[in-house]
């Protein structure tokens, strides 16, 4: 018991870190190119199911906050714009910039654009390989070309976002520059879907 | 040097852009009718209207307003507020009151943005980031259909 209390506290009071994410030349030995492209998105996953990402990829519903995942507080929901209820939209409390709280730790998040991603481009508990799918679809991921979404992935403020996540909160893996590199990677590699 | 426009008036502030807008209205301007509850977007007893849309003012630098215009509630003004304002007496809505100044916010916002009468799904999904500890909140959705009627919605 005492043990499990001291690790709870350990855990809690680690100074936060930024995961590793592996570049593209790191699958560079893998000789078979779809292997390499499926490898290379799983890679891209890292990022892709990171809470920083997926806490605004709600398959229906409201956002998710934390590292934990557990519902958005306060209560808020999708709304038409994927954008809050009236009178209670994101930008109530979001704005354009991380807001330090000044009365207690952490921070509130921002960026402009604050909205969530549409229910189409939900990824909560959807597989790797259901997100590889549902990314590479035009119908389902904002008419992307495969190109426009490399400039996205590679140069989206908001998508940048998760690796500049304000005070109290663990950035994705990596940088959104490797994420682009890796985007870049499999799609040169025929953007093959992992199993 | 921050510029502005509270309730109407032009408001020039010296102090630090970081400091939050709550802290400006109550310690500088003495605008103290905007409450501070949480200080971290938790409660909405701080709600103002920033550029006529509802703002929790405890996470909005001074900073963020420059150049921006700001009500509180002192300076509301239009038929929503008055509407609000009678529901919340006839109703006789607060308790200790604290939370009232940001619920009357955002129920004003609603109906301002409400172009039909607003349902028990949307008051609740409007009002959900104001929390009163008195647990009034049964009143306050009376009121704010009380207002809506009033308001031929
Ligand atoms: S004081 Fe701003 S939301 Fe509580
Ligand atoms: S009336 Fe007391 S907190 Fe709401």
């Amino acid at each position: 018991m005492r043990i499990a209390i001291i690790v709870a506290a350990a855990t809690l009071t680690s100074p936060l870190s930024a995961q590793e994410l592996r570049g593209p030349e790191f699958f560079e030995s893998i000789a078979d190119e779809g292997e390499r492209s499926a490898a290379l998105f799983t890679e891209m996953g890292e990022v892709l199911t990171h809470p920083r990402c997926v806490n605004c990829h709600p398959v229906t519903g409201g956002p998710t906050q934390g590292d934990d995942m557990r519902p958005h507080s306060p209560p808020v929901i999708r709304g038409e714009a994927d954008f809050g209820a009236a009178a209670m939209n994101c930008n109530t409390c979001h704005s354009a910039e991380n807001v330090d709280f000044t009365s207690a730790p952490g921070s509130i998040p921002g960026h402009e654009p604050w909205m969530l991603a549409p229910v189409s481009m939900g990824w909560q508990g959807v597989s790797l390989r259901g997100i590889c799918e549902q990314i590479k679809d035009p119908g389902r991921n904002g008419g992307k070309t495969l190109e426009a979404l490399w400039e996205h992935n590679a140069h989206d403020g908001l998508v940048g976002w998760g690796w500049d996540p304000g005070e109290g909160r663990e950035p994705a893996p990596g940088s959104q520059e490797i994420f682009g590199e890796l985007t870049r990677a499999w799609i040169d590699t025929g953007a093959v879907c992992p199993e | 040097m921050t510029q502005f426009i509270v309730n109407g008036q032009d408001v020039t502030l010296d102090i630090d852009p970081d400091t939050p807008l709550l802290w400006a209205l109550r310690d500088d301007l003495h605008l103290t009718g905007t409450k501070f509850g949480c200080g971290v977007a938790q409660c909405g007893a701080c709600t103002v209207m920033l550029n006529g849309m509802p703002r929790r003012s405890c996470v909005t630098p001074l900073s963020m307003v420059e150049g921006g215009e700001v009500t509180t509630i002192e300076g509301m003004t239009g038929p929503e507020i008055e509407a609000v304002k009678q529901a919340w007496v006839a109703i006789d809505v607060p308790q200790c009151g604290w939370c009232q100044s940001g619920q009357i916010m955002s129920a004003t916002a609603l109906l301002q943005q409400s172009a039909t009468a607003p349902t028990d799904a949307d008051i609740d999904a409007a009002m959900a980031g104001n929390v009163c500890r008195c647990a009034t909140y049964v009143r306050i959705r009376a009121a704010i259909h009380d207002a809506a009627r009033t308001l031929e919605l």
